[in-house]
């Protein structure tokens, strides 16, 4: 069980209550420069769920992924419009500041990248900049077996977190990412990069994180969405190359009696 | 050359041209290794050039022999303190021992530096002719025989100019008797004060123009001049220097506003003036070198950072920052290294010609070691370049310590 989830940190200003979804995005449009990368998504992801992104390359998957938490800010030329409501509160509006947004909702990346510090201070770093006040060495402790990873690496805390392999790499910014008690995950191909095995460790431990977070997973592995999501999202794109929800539904529905023939083709491999 | 397999592909040169191509290969190896050598060839024949004059046979004339001196037949050499004092005082002028006594009464001297005092004013020596150390080694019995056929009174030494002396020693007008502490001590402070100055100002607008501006065409004007004035040639920076540190900003620089500083050193032309020329100077350098290691830190750490909610301030203090700093410190390196050896700009800054006292303050008149050597090869006795290659041996240790210093903070920083 994860127990990271009785910390206190600070004050939250952004609600964590006040709609059954997780997030909803309403007639979003992100934009880099002038080229419309993502048109008119709605969408509404639920809590304590795993939602899965699939689509083909370049159809914006990431892009939404990462508008959830504002990390398109960081690229100059992009902005957005439409509205993300986050427990119904909209990230974008004047006054809530990105920061806050991506302490409440944490990111997973596709490649690895630990900070280039000990085991314990890449868990203890994010919690400690937010204000935390209590043990530390608990919380570190908490978050590595919510990643399971704590039996790997108990005894090599001080140890660079770039000495593990990948995977236990992937699994300590998963364990990153928890130790600040977020309220939802967004992982960006978090398995990529990652062999079969290590695959199926992520896979599991996303499994267990549902309990008390909500997920939502960009993929290019169908069966992997399969296997783990709840919800899945089809994103295609037209000729101009904007991408745009093509259809979203329970994953059993989606894999075995998809509504639209390109999502049925998509699915089967025959396009893609 | 035999052939893998007998057929042959028409759609292909025969063999693949590859005869050709293991040609072309070798001439660039060789190219690159005779690139090498010439390298070190020079590198060699430099420092084969300094010793050439930093070591070598000298003629020198005592206006009186120790001998001479002995006091009831004992050898200066034998002598204590006391009978030194008597010595010196049977010697010289009583107009001199009393300007002496008036700087420090002789009692209160060491036993050195009463002999020391008995060498200068009393044995005189003089170097009336050096040789070099080629000279010296190849013609060493026409050496002898020049010596004693045009300075009988003379005695002949192998000697090398840099020796512990040199290095504690205030300039002085004689050759034989000057030494690089002044210049040493003045080095030290101008560098200590051109980095307190560059690295701060050099990184911070490196961190600036990375991580803050926007990539508009203001910042992109401002990236390409600062490109630009790293490679303006440093006298311009001299002139710079005179214009505002010297001039405009002197009742800062020479330590009047703060009711410090000497008197004769008012208009300016102090330490201070010099490090922060120097430190203009620089500027350029460590900006350019802590953009590209700032711009050499991977993306993915700051998304990782920007992810936990870290603010920019956090994402730069904690991670790019510590992963940029050897990049950061390869540039001061550089920096370090072209302060130390320029001449030119502290000229019109206004280094002194002659001064024979330690900087106290930043607020000193002052010397470096190039500005020493400058001086010394330009005067026309042989005995002054040969200093000048002694100081240039003291000039190129500084040069490697003070690298060597920012070698061991950088490797200590990339060691994760």
């Amino acid at each position: 069980m994860i127990s990271v989830n009785q910390v206190e940190v600070g004050q939250p200003s952004l609600s964590t209550s006040g709609s059954k979804y997780a997030i909803e995005a309403r007639s979003l449009n992100i934009y880099y420069g002038n080229f419309r990368a993502v048109k008119d998504v709605n969408l509404t992801i639920p809590r304590q769920k795993i939602s899965a992104i699939i689509g083909p390359s370049g159809c914006g998957k990431s892009t939404v992924l990462r508008a959830f938490n504002r990390m398109n800010d960081l690229v100059p030329t992009a902005h957005s419009a439409g509205e993300v409501l986050f427990h119904g509160q909209n990230i974008y509006a004047p006054d809530i500041d990105p920061v806050e947004v991506r302490r409440y909702i944490g990111m997973v990346f596709q490649k690895p990248n630990p900070f280039p510090k000990s085991i314990y201070e890449n868990v203890a770093w994010g919690a400690r900049i937010n204000g935390f006040k209590g043990n530390t060495d608990e919380l570190v402790e908490n978050a590595l077996r919510g990643a399971a990873l704590w039996d790997e690496v108990k005894d090599k805390l001080q140890q660079s977190g770039l000495s593990l392999s990948g995977g236990q790499q992937q699994r300590l910014c998963i364990a990153r990412a928890i130790a600040i008690r977020p309220d939802i995950i967004l992982m960006d191909e978090p398995a990529s990069a990652l062999d079969p095995i290590a695959t199926l460790k992520i896979e599991e431990l996303m499994h267990d994180l549902a309990q008390n977070y909500t997920i939502i997973v960009v993929t290019h592995n169908m069966q992997q969405a399969a296997r783990v999501s709840d919800f899945t999202a089809f994103f295609t794109m037209d000729e101009d190359r904007a991408g745009y929800l093509m259809e979203y539904g329970l994953t059993d529905q989606i894999f075995t009696n998809p509504r639209e023939k390109v999502t049925e083709d998509y699915i089967t491999g025959r396009f893609g | 050359m035999s052939q893998l397999l007998r057929t042959s592909d028409q759609a292909f040169s025969d063999n693949f041209n590859l005869t050709h191509r293991h040609r072309a290969s070798k001439f660039w190896r060789l190219f690159f290794q005779a690139s090498t050598v010439i390298g070190i060839i020079t590198l060699t024949a430099l420092l084969i050039n300094i010793s050439n004059g930093a070591i070598g046979y000298v003629a020198i004339e005592n206006k009186v022999q120790p001998e001479d001196l002995a006091l009831g037949g004992i050898p200066l050499e034998q002598l204590d303190k006391n009978d030194l004092i008597i010595v010196l005082q049977e010697n010289i002028s009583a107009g001199l021992m009393r300007q002496i006594e008036r700087e420090t009464p002789v009692t209160d001297r060491s036993q050195e530096e009463v002999r020391a005092l008995i060498d200068e004013f009393v044995i005189q020596p003089t170097v009336v002719q050096s040789w070099t150390l080629f000279t010296s080694l190849l013609n060493k019995s026409q050496i002898i025989a020049e010596v004693a056929e045009e300075y009988p009174a003379a005695e002949l030494k192998f000697i090398s100019w840099f020796d512990g002396q040199f290095l504690t020693r205030p300039q002085n007008n004689k050759p034989d008797m000057a030494g690089v502490r002044t210049a040493i001590l003045g080095s030290l402070w101008t560098i200590g004060i051109t980095i307190l100055v560059a690295f701060p100002i050099g990184v911070g607008a490196a961190i600036y123009l990375e991580e803050y501006a926007n990539n508009n065409w203001i910042n992109q004007v401002i990236r390409t001049n600062i490109n630009n004035l790293a490679g303006v040639p440093s006298i311009i920076y001299g002139i710079l220097g005179l214009a505002i540190f010297v001039r405009a900003m002197a009742p800062l620089t020479s330590g009047a506003i703060f009711g410090v500083g000497d008197p004769t050193t008012a208009n300016g032309r102090t330490l201070l003036s010099a490090g922060l020329t120097l430190a203009i100077l620089v500027l350029p350098l460590i900006i350019i070198n802590g953009q590209e290691a700032i711009r050499a830190v991977p993306n993915s750490l700051r998304q990782a950072s920007y992810g936990l909610g870290a603010t920019k301030w956090q994402t730069v203090w904690h991670h790019v920052l510590p992963s940029a700093i050897p990049g950061i410190l390869t540039g001061t390196i550089l920096a370090i290294s072209r302060a130390i050896g320029e001449t030119a700009p502290l000229v019109v800054v206004g280094a002194s010609t002659f001064i024979d006292y330690d900087p106290t303050s930043p607020f000193s008149k002052f010397t470096t070691l190039p500005i020493q050597i400058y001086q010394w090869v330009s005067r026309p006795q042989a005995e002054f370049r040969n200093i000048a290659a002694a100081a240039i041996i003291v000039l190129l240790a500084l040069l490697l310590s003070l690298n060597a210093i920012a070698i061991l903070v950088r490797n200590r920083y990339s060691r994760r």
